[in-house]
C-alpha cells in the first residue's frame, strides 16, 4: 500500500469520525428540541422529522457511502423512492377521501 | 467452475454481486418498514383527541440506546476500514465493539419490554382504575399489589409527559374480589402498544440477526482473511450496509416512538 493511498485512507476515516460526531450531537438535538414548546405540536413533528432525515443523510450518504456509488444503485434506490413515496401519499390521500357513514372524532 | 463478478466488480455496472444483492435487499426492506410507518401514521392520525399515548417510553433509555447504535455504525465502518488497509487485528477489535454494542442495545430493548409486560391496568368494580408495575401477584393470595396511582377517568393514563404533570405512585393493595379487568401494558392492550411492539420487535429481529451475521464474520467466518481477504472485505461491507440500514431505521423510530 502507497504512502498516497494511506493518506487518502486515513482522509475516510477523519470523515467518518466528524459524520459520527454530528450523528451524536444530532441525537442531543433532537431530544432537547422534543422539549421546546414550539406553540403546535406539527411544528415539533416536524422539527423531529427534520432532524432524523438530517442523519439519515448522514447514514446512507457517508456510512453507507451513497454519496458516491454507481450508478446501478441509485437506479434500485430511485425506483424504492418513487414506491415509498406512492406508498406515503395513499396514506395522506386516505384522509381525504372518508367512506360514507365514517364516524369522525 | 467459479461464479463470476464475487469478488471484482463487473466492467458494465462497477459492481460485484453480494452488493447488487443487498441493496436490492435493503430496497424491499425500506417497502417493509415503510408500510408499517404508514400504519403508524394511519392509526395515530386516525386516533381521538387525547387517546394517542404520550410519555409512556422512557425517553432517556431511548436515547442512550440511539447513541449505542450510532457508536455501533462507527464501529462497523471502521471494521471495513481496517479490512481496506490491511490490519486485520484492528478489524477484530472493532468487530468486537459492534458486537458488544449489539448485545447492549438488545439488552435495554428487553429491559423496556419488560418493564411494559410487568405494566398493568386494573379496572375495578367501582369504576376506577389502578395503573403500575405489578409487585405482588400470587394467584393464591386475595390481594394484588402493584405500584402506581388511581385514575378516575381512562383519558389519565394517556398523557404521562412527567414535565407536565408530575404524578405520585404509591404501593397499592387490591382485593381481587373487587377487580373487574386486569390486563399488561402487552401488545394487545391498545393500539399505540400494538404498533410500538410490532415496530420495535421488527427492528430487534434485524438487530439480532445483523449481530449474528457480524458475529460469524468476526468468528469462524474471518478464516476467509487468510484464503482470500479481498472477498473476506467485500463481505464486511455488505454486513456493514445492512447494520447502517438498522441503525437508519432506528433513527426514524426513536423520535417517531419517544418524542413525538
Amino acid at each position: 500500500m502507497t504512502a498516497q493511498h494511506d493518506e487518502s485512507f486515513d482522509q475516510h476515516v477523519r470523515r467518518y469520525l466528524y459524520v459520527f460526531y454530528a450523528l451524536l450531537f444530532g441525537t442531543l438535538i433532537t431530544v432537547g428540541a422534543s422539549y421546546i414548546p414550539f406553540g403546535n405540536h406539527a411544528i415539533n413533528i416536524a422539527v423531529a422529522l427534520c432532524i432524523a432525515c438530517g442523519k439519515a443523510f448522514l447514514v446512507a450518504g457517508f456510512f453507507m457511502h451513497l454519496i458516491s456509488e454507481r450508478k446501478m444503485i441509485y437506479g434500485i434506490l430511485g425506483f424504492t423512492v418513487f414506491f415509498f413515496l406512492g406508498l406515503m401519499f395513499l396514506t395522506v390521500s386516505a384522509y381525504a377521501d372518508f367512506p360514507p357513514l365514517t364516524v369522525t372524532h | 467452475m467459479d461464479i463470476p463478478y464475487t469478488v471484482q466488480p463487473r466492467e458494465d455496472t462497477g459492481l460485484y454481486n453480494a452488493k447488487v444483492g443487498i441493496w436490492l435487499f435493503l430496497a424491499s426492506e425500506v417497502m417493509l418498514f415503510g408500510a408499517l410507518f404508514s400504519s403508524y401514521i394511519l392509526l395515530r392520525v386516525g386516533s381521538p383527541e387525547g387517546y394517542w399515548p404520550r410519555g409512556w417510553l422512557n425517553v432517556p433509555v431511548g436515547t442512550v440506546n440511539t447513541l449505542v447504535l450510532i457508536t455501533s455504525s462507527i464501529t462497523t465502518v471502521m471494521a471495513w476500514a481496517s479490512c481496506k488497509m490491511n490490519q486485520f487485528g484492528r478489524f477484530k477489535v472493532f468487530h468486537a465493539c459492534t458486537l458488544l454494542l449489539a448485545v447492549t442495545f438488545v439488552c435495554i430493548k428487553s429491559y423496556e419490554y419488560h418493564d411494559k409486560f410487568t405494566h398493568y391496568e386494573i379496572t375495578l368494580k367501582d369504576g376506577r382504575i389502578a395503573d403500575g408495575h405489578i409487585v405482588e401477584n400470587d394467584p393464591k393470595a386475595d390481594h394484588v399489589v402493584i405500584s402506581g396511582r388511581y385514575v378516575q377517568d381512562r383519558r389519565d393514563l394517556y398523557d404521562l409527559e412527567v414535565r407536565k404533570a408530575p404524578h405520585h405512585h404509591e404501593e397499592l393493595s387490591i382485593p381481587r374480589s373487587q377487580i373487574e379487568k386486569m390486563e399488561r401494558y402487552g401488545p394487545w392492550h391498545n393500539t399505540y402498544l400494538a404498533i410500538y411492539f410490532t415496530l420495535t420487535g421488527l427492528h430487534a429481529l434485524h438487530v439480532i440477526g445483523g449481530a449474528i451475521v457480524i458475529g460469524f464474520l468476526w468468528g469462524p467466518g474471518s478464516k476467509m482473511w487468510e484464503t482470500d481477504p479481498e472477498r473476506f472485505t467485500n463481505r464486511v461491507e455488505i454486513s456493514g450496509l445492512f447494520w447502517h440500514f438498522v441503525d437508519l431505521v432506528w433513527i426514524f423510530l426513536f423520535p417517531v416512538l419517544y418524542l413525538i
